[in-house]
């Protein structure tokens, strides 16, 4: 059953070796190039407080030299290879043997149709999540320099094209794939419903990951703003809308801010004055600035209630979904097992 | 004797479709058995379900004393050749019979590797570009390899030229000589169960029509033709079962099965072909359908 797995599969494999090969080549070239800006700019021999300057020089060279290319790159490498793999492998697994008819024949062996499904989804499906995981390694190895001086490890685009979560993808798709392809009995429209099911459920997963640990709540200083609306009332008194810009925490990712006043309570405006420090003048008017209007708002007691998740949360994040996804995939291949058996002919 | 097939109240539906309803069937050992009847009889259905390859809605089969693919070594005592013999277009015959060999507990790799030679058919070849011919005994190779007890053959010869049909059932023939199997095998082609078979079942809308040895059947059944008789519906002699009644102007023609002799000489009696046989079983089954349906209409 081995033998027969890695004599159909031969064909895929070394397609999918080459493709490896290729992507671990523009990685490695780009990684050492990155590696090298960060050196040449400085950021890498940096430490403490002073490496503004440095690490901003590293990102402005870097998004002149590589800012178009990296996303593509990154986002094939980790998004595309490891789905299109996924569905490329598991949509003929079942549906081809159907449609070749060629099931007549080898589900008539001694060997039991149930055990000829696993032994094809367990080595598969690992070969999936071993080039899965390989590209994710190159990706996270070629990105570091880069992620260091971002931290934004947990932004959508970036949580999903580093660490284990990839490999958790593939695996899913390509279980995904195999059970459409028993189901619709076509490799094609099998691979369709694939990719669509599978891009539903990836947008699905983004607005469920807020929501995989409770978040953390703190109360800041308010140290910047992502703007202000004053509106005036008759007489020179108005209120004042904040929008505090969240999180100065490197790396967090910021649900919601809002104002609080001095005893802690959320308020949706702050009341302004005619005239004094924190009036209609100083932060509405013409001679009135952001910086002085927080200024009087940071004295008077405001502050910013901030909910947010801390950057060192990137793996329990990577590993929870991780899990779903795999858990899922493991749910659909037991459904596979079942259904070859009971319903497949 | 034991029965290679048994059936009781079998039944397949797909979806709404009933392809394979109330099935009663019984197979003896050691027989080259035909399995016969029109399209959409339930033949593949049937040949299916004793496979295991589908598993029924209603009632029950066991062949060769057990569920069909209860157990990989009960898998290993049955070959089956599927309509038109499917094989992987990529792969090569070589590899197919490898795939038997890692497959197949009981393979038999020097019988196989020795019929693939006899056959002239280079082990290399890849099994898409092989002939229709070819393609099929690589099948029946691939079947008798793994040394069944029991073949299903599922309309093997359907698609070949004369040339290669009479081959392969020579083929067939041989290895059942050899190897002592028992068989099954569907078709339509009536002069190819002539040539293999020992045992006919009548298959018609799930139901048999008849099942016997050949040469039983063709000793008991007659053709009779003599002047047309006159008045209501014709009482036969006892232990006459009247297969199918024509008449024209002057003359009536009977095929009759009856078991004692026919002394009354106002009837020519001929012996029957196998092909008469089996289209007249056919066509009183489609007379009895169409029976059933005026009764419904003018209901």
């Amino acid at each position: 059953m081995i033998w027969l797995t890695w004599r159909q599969f031969r064909a895929q494999s070394i397609a999918a070796a080459a493709a490896l090969v290729a992507t671990a080549v523009a990685l490695g070239l780009t990684g050492a190039h990155v590696a090298h800006l960060y050196a040449a700019s400085g950021a890498a021999a940096c430490h403490g407080g002073g490496c503004a300057a440095a690490t901003a020089r590293f990102l402005a060279v870097v998004n002149a030299g590589l800012g178009d290319h990296l996303p593509l790159l990154f986002g094939t490498a980790m998004i595309a290879i490891p789905v299109i793999l996924g569905t490329f492998w598991g949509a003929p697994l079942v549906a081809r043997e159907l449609e070749t008819r060629t099931g007549l024949l080898v589900w008539n062996q001694s060997v039991s149709r149930t055990r000829w499904l696993a032994i094809k989804l367990g080595l598969v499906g690992l070969a999936v999540m071993a080039v899965a995981g390989l590209l994710s390694l190159m990706v996270t190895w070629a990105a570091s320099p880069i992620d260091r001086v971002n931290m934004n490890w947990l932004q959508p685009a970036v949580f999903s094209e580093r660490g284990v979560v990839p490999v958790g993808y593939a695996t899913f798709a390509f279980a995904l794939a195999v059970t459409a392809g028993m189901l619709i009995r076509r490799t094609v429209p099998a691979m369709a419903v694939t990719l669509t099911v599978f891009t539903a459920i990836q947008f699905a997963m983004r607005a469920l990951r807020a929501h995989l640990i409770a978040p953390l709540h703190s109360i800041a200083p308010i140290q910047g703003v992502n703007g202000m609306v004053v509106s005036v009332r008759p007489g020179g008194t108005g209120s004042l809308t904040v929008y505090p810009a969240g999180s100065t925490l490197p790396g967090a990712w910021t649900y919601s801010a809002q104002t609080v006043n001095a005893a802690g309570h959320v308020v949706r405006t702050v009341p302004l004055t005619a005239t004094g420090s924190l009036s209609v003048r100083s932060c509405g008017g013409p001679e009135g600035t952001s910086v002085t209007c927080i200024d009087a708002l940071v004295r008077h007691g405001y502050r910013q209630l901030v909910t947010y998740q801390p950057a060192s949360r990137f793996w329990e994040f990577q590993w929870y979904e991780t899990a779903i996804f795999v858990a899922l995939a493991c749910a659909l291949a037991g459904l596979c097992c079942w259904w070859i058996r009971r319903r497949v002919s | 004797m034991t029965d290679v097939l048994e059936a009781g109240g079998l039944g397949k539906r797909y979806r709404r479709r009933w392809a394979l309803s109330d099935c009663a069937l019984r197979v003896p050992a050691g027989r080259v058995a035909g399995l016969v009847g029109p399209n959409g009889a339930g033949k593949t259905t049937l040949l299916h379900l004793a496979t295991g390859l589908t598993a029924p809605t209603a009632g029950s089969i066991t062949v060769l004393g057990d569920r069909p693919a209860s157990s990989p070594a009960q898998q290993g005592r049955v070959g089956f050749v599927a309509q038109d013999a499917p094989a992987y277009a990529s792969l090569s015959v070589a590899d197919h019979l490898r795939l038997g060999a890692h497959l197949n507990p009981g393979w038999d790799a020097s019988l196989a590797t020795r019929r693939i030679r006899e056959l002239e058919i280079d082990p290399g070849q890849k099994a898409g570009r092989l002939s229709g011919g070819q393609r099929a005994q690589l099948a029946l190779t691939m079947a008798i390899a793994k040394r069944p007890e029991l073949l299903i053959l599922d309309e093997p010869a359907a698609s070949l030229d004369p040339l290669a049909r009479r081959e392969f059932l020579a083929h067939l023939a041989e290895a059942v000589a050899e190897q002592q199997l028992s068989v099954v095998l569907s078709s339509h082609l009536l002069a190819d169960l002539e040539r293999v078979c020992d045992y006919l079942i009548v298959l018609v809308a799930s139901q048999v029509r008849i099942a016997g040895d050949v040469e039983h059947l063709l000793a008991t059944h007659y053709r009779l033709t003599g002047p047309r008789r006159c008045g209501p519906a014709a009482s036969w002699p006892a232990g006459w079962h009247v297969v199918s009644e024509s008449s024209a102007e002057r003359q009536t023609t009977l095929l009759v099965r009856t078991s004692s002799p026919i002394d009354n000489p106002a009837w020519t009696i001929e012996a029957v072909s196998l092909e008469d046989l089996v289209l007249a079983y056919m066509s009183k089954s489609l007379a009895g359908d169409r029976r059933g349906h005026d009764l419904e209409v003018t209901r």
